[in-house]
């Protein structure tokens, strides 16, 4: 760096130099050598002034000649001016010799006439410039004009050629005068350096090293600034032997290596610091995951606790609102029952507060229970049972419970199991029926005209048809969109209608082949659907139809009560049969639930044992019937057909009341009919009025049966007056209900009543008839009242005051068909009793099984296993208690005081999935 | 005839206030309505069983209450049995009482449990002659030939 710029100056320093040369060859040839001279100050400025560029280091030149004492008086009058000095510029005393400036480049013109020898630096200067011959320089001070620190350059102008190796004398002698320049280094060497890049960050200085123990300084400020320690000194050679010059170059700032060292050091530090910054933290959060593992523990144990607490709260609670809430729904009906009595209607306003009261404290009941199921779920000890049972009959059942509520808001509401579902699957009844009654029991919530209609397919041949919709589509007879759903009226799933309907139970012709109907495989997959013409649901509430406790909006749960709680506990309860729930909604239109569900098949010779005892309601003595039924719509006949092809009826489906006559008139070879079957709105549409009389006089034989969802007293008395006076079957449909009837109809059974209208308590005490059943509990007046119960519904009923006397009377072989066991009595509780009876019945099994392996047992001790069901009775019924029951061995619990619907849900659990036990 | 519909409304009045004081739940109605012809005495058995197991056990209770150290397990067991029996009539208001009575038991509060006696005492006997009342009216109804009116 320091070189570079020490070469570049020495490199101009040297062109100006030369330059001078030049300058001096110049007024020595046409100044001294031409007589007379051919050069005037006018021509040596100008000529001065055009060649400055050459000489850039250089602030000017100018030309003294040598003038002795003797020659002053000439020269002054000849250049019109007295010679003067240097320093004051006063008229110059006497000398021996003089060197006036008579040339100057403009630059310098204030040199004129100033005697060069005045000044001390030049006189040294001058007078060692002509004994050497060589250009010289002076050692560095202020110069003239300027007050910059230069140095001047002198070259002695001769006025004859000298021999090389001339004598000092002879030069002096030959003398004519003096070439000077003057290096304004200090203003010249910045502009030069200038135009170097980084001169900011170095520091250049020049120095005159001719005097070694005193350096003078030519260029740069003589403070000690920058890096001392890492100055670069370089040697300048200016031409002049005599003087020694030199630069020095430092950087301004400290040195980068230093600078990295600093950074390196910081880097350091810091890193040190992190480090130590991570240990740090790092046992802090050691010391924090230990207090907060310490925390969870105790967050765990004050969960647990709280689990526990919540659990007793629950059972308190469901205790203290049950009662008071059942002690309300009395008051209320007892107030409508009252009102009706006295004869003193309420008015609107208070029949509708009775009614919101009523509505809302049975919905706190349903809402208890529901929580308490949920929960039960959720700890996840629910386990699905693996049991023969007649899914039809299933829901029958279901369609009864709602059957008084349907009727009551004109809905109609049915059922239809494909032909191709086997008669009796395995798996879960209870909860079967769960999932049925929580979808069922919606739709009727939600639908206030139209229809619920149930269906069951197997899985294979719903979406095979499915598949084929297309060509189904094609074929589709042509009728109207009225004639294509259960009621007439548009569903949320089109799918659903009759184009699609027709072919899922079409007969054994149906070109839809599905392979795992041929009874091959053991995996029964039902598809089971539920669609209503419902509210519909939002669709916004849409995606969270399945999580608990949602409703599609506050205004929902206001309106139609609930909790929202079902669907979710729905939803567990089809994942747990191996299936799937969904649904397709459209709003104000209706929705469709539709789920799947993996049952296993029955062997076929325990089918046909079980399909005595699960069978023997329904009652073979029509089968070989004709009936015919008058539908326009197709669908709602098909249901109809369903039900009569259960009982073994022959079915024969006619547009109207005329078809029928003429078609059972004329069609010989099918016979005359023994019934005809003929729908409300049917008979009501005019025109088919008259053909009924006619039709009622003409064919005698044919019963007639009029189906309907409702009818008014004033209808009924215009049907009798028809011609129906044989009977009346409300809807809806179900296969026992209709055989019912077509007993009293055909006089072929007991007639019990014109209108049948089963219930859960007429189901309740069909399951429980000729039952019987140990009631233990240590309270008499309890005892007393469950055996009332008990009794009421057809049970035979014996009692046992304690847990002791329980197990005198249930040792085996006992004649029992169940038992209801209160779990709080002294000496022996409930829980304990169980646990000792089960141990009792395994004991018994097992000799039964060892001594069946001798072969010494006959075949029906073998084929039964003892397993009385035992059902707890409890006033806090909570999910502990319900783990418990469980734990000791029993089969459930029913609530004391006992209710009806709980006690019909429990005890149909077990004796309808236990028919074995009635053997 | 006019006399059986007045004993009628009479009944009926008289059961629906019964209930409004919450003296009788829904749990009666139940009992009433497994009385059938096959069990005609069903109800008042069922109450005569309770006035008999009542009059012991606040027997029972007065004498273990007034023992130097009270068992109060005994007294627990005691309670728990009169609960149990009058929510199974539907004696509502005694049930409540018992429920308030056991708390003082699991506290140990002899104070409170003497109180709750008290209590569970006049309840009773209220429950009771407000029963026989409405057994007196039910047997005049039937003594004039009617029958007797089923609450819902």
């Amino acid at each position: 760096m320091c070189d570079q710029r020490a070469r570049m100056l020495q490199d101009q320093f040297s062109v100006c130099v030369n330059h001078v040369h030049a300058l001096a060859v110049l007024v020595s040839t046409f100044h001294h050598y031409k007589n007379p001279s051919v050069i005037v100050q006018d021509t040596f400025a100008e000529y001065t002034a055009r060649t400055a560029f050459e000489r850039p280091l250089l602030s000017g030149v100018a030309y003294a000649p040598r003038v002795l004492n003797s020659e002053r008086e000439d020269f002054e009058r000849q250049h019109g001016g007295t010679i003067r000095t240097m320093a004051n510029k006063e008229p110059s005393p006497h000398r021996d010799e003089y060197a006036p400036v008579i040339f100057s480049q403009e630059t310098v013109s204030y040199l004129n006439l100033l005697d060069m020898m005045s000044g001390e630096e030049d006189r040294e200067n001058i007078l060692r410039a002509r004994s050497t011959g060589k250009a010289v320089l002076t050692s560095p001070f202020k110069l003239l004009g300027s007050h910059h620190l230069g140095v001047v350059l002198t070259i002695p102008v001769y006025k004859s050629k000298l021999p090389p190796n001339a004598s000092v004398r002879d030069r002096i002698e030959a003398t004519a005068g003096y070439l000077g320049g003057a290096f304004d280094v200090e203003s010249l060497v910045e502009n030069l350096l200038g135009q170097l890049a980084g001169n900011q960050e170095i520091i250049v200085k020049v120095y005159d090293v001719t005097n070694t123990s005193d350096h003078l300084i030519m260029y740069g400020r003589q403070t000690q600034e920058g890096d001392v320690t890492r100055e670069h000194v370089s040697r300048l050679d200016f031409g002049d032997p005599y003087r020694k010059h030199h630069m020095t170059c430092r950087y301004l700032h400290k040195a980068p290596i230093s600078r990295t060292a600093i950074t390196t050091a910081v880097l350091g530090y810091v890193i040190v610091i992190l480090a130590g910054y991570m240990f740090y933290t790092g046992a802090i959060h050691i010391v924090q995951v230990e207090d907060d593992f310490d925390t969870m523990q105790q967050l765990k144990v004050r969960a647990e606790a709280a689990d526990v607490a919540k659990s007793r709260f629950l059972a308190t609670v469901s205790h203290e609102i049950r009662t008071p809430m059942n002690g309300i729904l009395g008051i209320i009906l007892d107030l409508r029952m009252l009102a009706l009595l006295l004869d003193t209607d309420l008015s609107s306003t208070q029949r509708d507060y009775a009614q919101t009261a009523e509505a809302c404290g049975r919905a706190l009941i349903t809402l208890i229970n529901e929580v308490l199921d949920r929960a039960k779920i959720e700890a996840g000890k629910l386990e699905l049972e693996a049991v023969p049972f007649d899914l039809r009959s299933i829901l029958d059942d279901v369609l009864s419970l709602f059957s008084e509520k349907s009727r009551n808001k004109g809905i109609e509401l049915a059922v239809l199991v494909s032909d191709k579902v086997p008669q009796i699957v395995m798996g879960d009844p209870g909860r079967f029926r769960q999932v049925i009654t929580n979808l069922v029991g919606n739709s009727v919530k939600f639908t206030e005209q139209g229809h619920i209609f149930v269906q069951v397919h197997l899985a294979e041949h719903s979406k095979a048809v499915q598949d084929a919709k297309f060509e189904s589509c094609m074929n589709g007879r042509s009728n109207g969109p009225q004639s294509k759903t259960l009621s007439g009226r548009e569903a949320a799933d089109d799918r659903n209608n009759w184009d699609r309907f027709k072919h899922l139970i079409a007969d054994e012709e149906s070109p839809f082949q599905v392979l795992t109907s041929d009874g091959n495989s053991q995996t029964v997959n039902l598809m089971v659907s539920v669609e209503d013409t419902g509210i519909g649901i939002p669709l916004h509430a849409q995606e969270l139809v399945f999580m608990p406790f949602m409703q599609a909006d506050s205004s929902t749960s206001r309106h139609y009560g609930g909790t929202g709680i079902g669907l979710s506990i729905s939803k567990c309860l089809v994942e747990l049969m191996g299936g799937q729930i969904s649904f397709v909604s459209r709003p104000q239109i209706g929705s469709t639930f539709s789920f799947t569900a993996k049952f296993t098949r029955c062997e076929k010779n325990t089918v046909a044992d079980l399909k005595r005892s699960l069978y023997d309601d329904l009652p073979t003595s029509f089968k070989g019937l004709k009936a015919t039924i008058v539908d326009t719509k197709p669908v709602r006949a098909a249901v109809t057909r369903y039900h009569l092809k259960r009982l073994g009826v022959l079915v024969e489906v006619v547009n109207s009341i005329k078809t029928a006559v003429t078609g059972s008139g004329s069609c010989s070879c099918s016979g005359q009919p023994d019934m005809i079957l003929v729908e409300k709105d049917v008979w009501l549409s005019g025109d088919d009025l008259s053909n009924i009389q006619v039709f009622g006089r003409a064919l005698k034989s044919p019963k007639l049966i009029l189906l309907a969802t409702n009818v008014t007293s004033g209808e009924l008395d215009k049907a009798k007056a028809a011609g129906f006076s044989d009977t009346l079957i409300m809807k809806p449909l179900r296969a026992s209900m209709v055989a019912a009837c077509l007993q009293q109809v055909l006089g072929t059974g007991k007639a019990e009543q014109g209108k049948v209208m089963a219930n859960g308590s007429v189901y309740l005490r069909g399951l429980l008839r000729e039952k019987k059943i140990l009631v233990v509990d240590d309270n008499r007046v309890n005892r007393r009242v469950a055996a009332g119960a008990l009794k009421k519904f057809g049970a035979e009923v014996e009692c046992a005051d304690s847990g002791k006397a329980a197990l005198d009377l249930l040792k085996i072989p006992h004649e029992f068909d169940a038992c209801f066991m209160d779990i709080q009595m002294p000496e022996m509780d409930g829980f304990e009793a169980t646990r000792r009876i089960r141990m009792m019945e395994s004991q018994v099994n097992e000799q039964q099984t060892s001594g069946s392996m001798d072969g010494c047992c006959d075949k029906q001790a073998q084929a039964r296993k003892w397993h009385l069901p035992i059902l707890a009775m409890t006033a806090d019924v909570i999910q502990a208690t319900f783990q418990e029951c469980q734990k000791s061995g029993m089969d459930g619990y029913v609530s004391k005081p006992f209710q009806e619907e709980n006690l019909y849900q429990e005890v149909a659990k077990f004796f309808e999935s236990k028919p074995a036990t009635d053997s | 005839m006019a006399a059986v519909a007045q004993l009628q409304r009479q009944f009926i009045e008289y059961t629906t206030s019964l209930h409004n004081e919450g003296y009788l739940d829904d749990q009666f109605t139940q009992l009433q309505k497994l009385q059938d012809e096959s069990n005609p005495d069903f109800v008042v058995e069922v109450v005569s069983l309770y006035f008999e197991d009542s009059e012991k056990l606040l027997n029972n209770l007065a004498t273990a209450l007034q023992q130097k150290s009270v068992d109060y397990k005994q007294v627990d067991s005691h309670v728990h049995q009169f609960k149990g029996s009058s929510s199974s009539i539907g004696a509502q208001r005694v049930a409540t009482v018992c429920v308030h009575f056991r708390n003082f038991c699991e506290e140990k509060n002899l104070e409170g449990c003497v109180r709750c006696l008290q209590q569970l005492k006049q309840e009773y006997i209220l429950v009771r002659s407000k029963l026989e009342t409405l057994f007196r009216l039910e047997q005049q109804i039937v003594q004039a030939g009617g029958q007797i009116p089923m609450m819902e």
